[in-house]
């Protein structure tokens, strides 16, 4: 981004470069995994956005994250279809399995565990996503399963 | 040619659909010559994950579910190869066979047309069904105010919740004043229990592109966004194709069709709010503030993205506009009732059998959607209560079955039409612990602007939490009634305006419950583990299943002895009652 480029602060965007503050932040948490200080602090010099603000808004999203993810990030599904249909022994069997809870990381750094609201895949429920890849119709023992290929993928 | 078509919609891939495909692809590269391999969206067969259709070379048309990699080996080599169908496994077919060909025939699809046909990433596949026809007509016929009065006819309503008319609310985006305008598309689907937006976004995006660019030439709009979920990698990735297929053919981008009108359309992905689905708080995201929802008015038709007027409508709205120009506005009109046109795409889950996406004509009964459509109640179990419009909605029992689909009919209710999502509940589920588990969710989402759906929702969540644990305390309707009554009324947005509803409506319809968890310290669907005792009957044929399950060594007795609990160690977990092979276990 341009420095130099004229910024628009009523409407907290550099003209023609409308509303770049959430896809900077989205790249930079796709590229590092969390939003750290040092990119947050130049996201602000670059842009004029002051860090206040900067801050507001990353904490504001859930996707934000300010601590380091595990290498896989997954996720299970507490939406209505899904709590209707097994959502919490799912959750227990996975945090037995990997001994986190919601928002924390594994001691291996292989999975961050999260709770979210909803796949949009509700006619599988009960669902969880690793990565970018959906789970369906899931009881506690094949949510073992699941766990135990991406375990084994890790060793191979 | 015969054509080998797989489901790929998120859905699909979730039950196993890519290793059906390349089991298929594998196949099928040895088998017969003239086969090809495709891929579509999803049909709406959620239940019959993965699918597989073959079309074979003289038109006839042969759906497949659950089609596991053996299954797929076994139709590449009967069906295509040898030329006989599988009646065991076929689901529906154009000569009316397959088990489940009423869930399709009760249909009218026309914001799905096309979902589960054609192949969602190529442009070509729409532009055999009909694709970007509509376009090429409104800007041929270049009457803006025309087209508008026609959409205002067909009686269209916006699919995303309120309901408003969307021919009007062009209207009103097109009169008022403004250098720039712009058209956004709102596809942030947040509520739980929906994805009806995902699949149409998924199975045929550019019916959402080509609705978009007839909105913006209906208003006068150059510059276009689409809010998306960052939830739906399948359907960003899929709307990033359309988009750049659309502008390679001409159909986006600067001069479209060779005429003066001009629409670039961007992708903006969500990052995790649930009131970013608010049009203001929507239009706050995209300019890169936080997501809170501010006065209306002015609305976005008059003051909307950076101060411009701006028209905001929902996926499934766009998809039904290509079909209202095409086929005719009172085409559209003729399906549904008096107030309500067309028809309204619901995704049913829950306790129901065929879950899926549903397309009915408005008007239909919702018994008629549950059980003549969908096959009833999951292991025939008894029908509950059906909970529409997610968490601003509300639950309507089964002695209200037969409330028709209609947005006045169903606030009547006091549920809400909402954006489709439909759970279907039985006689296992808790209405109390329903209704706590939504006020969890809109606690959550509450962006805090307005006291009440901040501090409001948290105490409605605190005295039902306490009563699904047994805590519950004389007067705690009546004030649960009373929080509900003032988050209503007090807040700005529909976030908090709607939130007290799973309460009240639950209140209203099943107050039994509340008072047996109250009152007598039960939860009559045996849901709320805190509530429940247990026990064992004359029944316990003394195998010690239930001795080696308890973790709190409750359960005492001799093998081959009647087994009894000591209530003072039970911790009431349920772990006896789930491995009891005798049925001895009394829950109550
Ligand atoms: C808390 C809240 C969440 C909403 N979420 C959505 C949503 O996910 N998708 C949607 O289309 N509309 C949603 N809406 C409704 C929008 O504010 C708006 O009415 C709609 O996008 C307009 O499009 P339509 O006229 O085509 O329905 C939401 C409203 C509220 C109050
Ligand atoms: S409720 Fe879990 S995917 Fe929708």
């Amino acid at each position: 981004m341009d420095p130099t480029r004229p910024y628009d602060f009523k409407h907290l965007h550099y003209v023609g470069q409308e509303g770049r503050l959430i896809p900077l932040l989205q790249q930079a948490q796709a590229e590092d995994g969390y939003l750290t200080r040092e990119r947050l602090l130049r996201i602000g010099d670059e842009t004029g956005i002051p860090l206040t603000q900067i801050y507001g808004v990353a904490t504001f999203y859930a996707q934000f994250r300010f601590k380091p993810v595990g290498k896989n990030l997954l996720r299970v599904c507490h939406g209505t279809a899904c709590h209707v249909s097994g959502a919490k022994e799912l959750t227990e069997e996975i945090e037995g399995q990997l001994g986190v809870a919601n928002g924390e990381t594994t001691q291996d750094g292989l999975f961050t565990m999260e709770t979210v609201s909803c796949l949009g895949c509700c006619s599988l429920a009960p669902v969880i996503m690793i990565n970018e890849t959906t789970h369906g119709n899931l009881t506690p023992a094949g949510v073992k399963k699941v766990l135990r290929k991406y375990r084994d993928g890790e060793k191979k | 040619m015969t054509r080998v078509i797989v489901g790929l919609g998120t859905c699909g891939i979730a039950a196993g659909a890519e290793e059906t495909y390349r089991s298929l692809a594998e196949k099928l590269s040895s088998g017969p010559a003239g086969v090809s391999l495709g891929r579509t969206g999803c049909i709406g067969m959620c239940y019959q994950e993965p699918l597989v259709e073959v079309r074979d070379g003289d038109g006839g048309r042969y759906l497949y579910g659950k089609v596991t990699p053996e299954r797929a080996e076994r139709i590449a080599a009967e069906h295509v190869g040898g030329g006989k169908p599988i009646p065991d496994w076929l689901v529906w077919s154009d000569s009316g066979a397959g088990t489940e060909s009423d869930f399709l025939r009760k249909q009218t699809r026309i914001a799905l047309r096309n979902c589960g046909h054609i192949d969602p990433e190529a442009i070509d596949d729409y532009l055999a069904a009909g694709g970007y026809e509509a376009l090429r007509k409104v800007l041929e016929e270049s009457d803006p105010d025309g087209l508008i009065t026609r959409i205002v006819d067909s009686g269209l309503r916006g699919r995303g919740g309120a309901g408003f008319l969307t021919g009007l609310k062009w209207r009103f985006t097109r009169l008022a004043q403004g250098k720039r305008k712009f058209v956004i598309c709102n596809a942030d689907e947040g509520d739980p229990g929906a994805f009806m937006d995902r699949s149409v976004l998924e199975g045929d995006p550019h019916s959402v592109l080509e609705g978009m660019a007839i909105a913006a030439h209906a208003i006068g709009a150059d510059h276009g966004y689409i809010y998306v979920r960052a939830e739906y990698p399948l359907a960003i990735r899929r709307l990033n194709v359309a988009i750049g297929q659309a502008e390679e053919r001409g159909f986006l981008g600067d001069k479209i069709l060779g005429t003066g009108f001009s629409l670039h359309v961007k992708l903006k992905e969500g990052a995790g709010a649930f009131v970013c689905g608010e049009e203001t708080a929507l239009i706050a995201s995209v300019e890169g503030r936080r997501g809170m929802p501010r006065v209306r008015p002015p609305f976005p038709a008059v003051r909307g993205l950076w101060d411009s007027p701006t028209n905001i409508n929902n996926v499934e709205t766009f998809a039904n506009v290509p079909w209202i120009v095409l086929q005719g506005h009172a085409a559209f009109a003729a399906l549904g009732t008096a107030n309500s046109k067309g028809t309204k795409v619901f995704a049913m889950a829950g306790k129901i059998r065929r879950g899926g996406l549903v397309e009915v004509p408005m008007g239909i009964s919702i018994k008629d959607i549950v059980f003549e459509v969908c096959g009833g109640i999951k292991e025939g179990r008894k029908f509950k209560a059906v909970q529409m419009g997610g968490p601003s909605g509300g639950c309507i029992p089964a002695e209200l079955q037969d409330t028709v689909i209609d947005y006045e009919s169903i606030n009547r209710t006091g549920a809400i039409m909402g954006s489709g999502g439909l759970v279907v509940m039985d006689d296992t589920t808790c209405m109390v612990e329903v209704a706590r588990f939504f006020l969890d969710f809109t606690q959550r989402e509450s962006c805090g602007k307005c006291t009440f759906c901040r501090i409001g929702s948290k105490r409605m969540l605190e005295v039902l939490t306490r009563i699904t644990e047994g805590e519950g305390k004389e007067g705690d309707i009546e004030l649960l009634e009373d929080l509900a009554v003032r988050t209503k009324s007090t807040s700005l947005c529909g976030l908090g305006q709607t939130a007290p509803n799973p309460v009240l409506t639950t209140l209203k319809y099943f107050r039994s419950e509340y008072e047996a968890h109250i009152h007598n310290r039960k939860c009559p669907a045996h849901r709320c583990a805190k509530l429940l005792t247990y026990s064992i009957t004359d029944d316990c044929t003394g195998c010690t299943l239930c001795v080696k399950a308890c973790p709190t060594a409750a359960i005492t007795g001799e093998k081959l002895r009647k087994h009894s609990i000591d209530v003072a160690k039970c911790i009431a977990c349920g772990a006896c009652f789930k491995v009891c092979r005798a049925g001895a276990i009394l829950r109550d």
